[in-house]
């Protein structure tokens, strides 16, 4: 199962400046488990040391943020479209 | 420097206005060639929502993110920054902020509803060391 994962301008440096590139897997996990195979420097900012998310990104799976889906079980097919950008917060306190 | 569009910085300050009680925030776009630079001209305001709907802190609402991010991207722009409001502090970037500024190309703009007048600043927050950056409102 090959899908498309669209990269946010920050990550592309890590990917050889590409802004879209394919991945295989049949659930997210495994779909940024090849994408981090398939370009190492991705790999610590996508997930972390224990394999979870990492808190800097949100991942989604067309229109929908898979942390309110299944996390790195949700699944996906050929004609998804996967999504990382920067998950951005902070605030005066 | 950062030069802002007016059309941005209304919507901008606008936007920080219309989410009191809440912290205001939402996304800056310009052109390609601004991602990461110096100088760089954000032209267009994304306003989002605030998924923590808190006075104290703000979280870029997920999928108003991915919209403003696809806008940004048929239109030939990039995001290069962010801004969001503090109510009844500064405009100066509190440890949250720089605890939570992971992209180093970014401008950081504060707008601190403090006061009867709305005060705009703008940061660059490189390896937790917060740098100013004089902000200049463009006509265009």
């Amino acid at each position: 199962m090959s899908v498309e994962v669209r990269l946010p301008t920050m990550l592309r440096q890590y990917a050889g400046g590409q802004s879209s590139v394919e991945a295989n897997g049949a659930t997210i996990g495994e779909v940024l488990g090849d994408l981090t195979v398939q370009f190492p420097q991705l790999r610590g900012h996508v997930i972390t040391d224990d394999g979870g998310l990492h808190k800097f990104v949100n991942i989604y799976v067309n229109d929908d943020d898979v942390r309110y889906l299944d996390k790195l079980d949700t699944k996906v097919g050929n004609d998804d479209v996967v999504s990382i950008l920067p998950a951005v917060a902070g605030g005066a306190r | 420097m950062l030069r802002l569009s007016v059309s941005a910085y209304a919507a901008m300050v606008g936007h920080c206005l219309d989410e009191l009680p809440y912290e205001g925030c939402g996304l800056l776009a310009g052109a390609s060639d601004s991602y990461g630079a110096d100088d760089a001209h954000a032209t267009r305001c994304y306003p989002t929502g605030n998924a923590a709907r808190s006075s104290r802190v703000y979280t870029v609402e997920p999928r108003d993110m991915l919209r403003a991010d696809r806008d940004a991207e048929a239109a030939g722009l990039a995001m290069i920054g962010v801004f969001h409001s503090h109510t009844h502090t500064d405009a100066y970037p509190s440890p949250t902020d720089v605890a939570q500024a992971p992209i180093p190309e970014w401008h950081y703009v504060l707008v601190s509803l403090r006061d009867t007048a709305p005060v705009v600043r703008s940061y660059r927050i490189v390896d937790g060391k917060i740098a100013e950056e004089t902000v200049v409102l463009d006509r265009y």
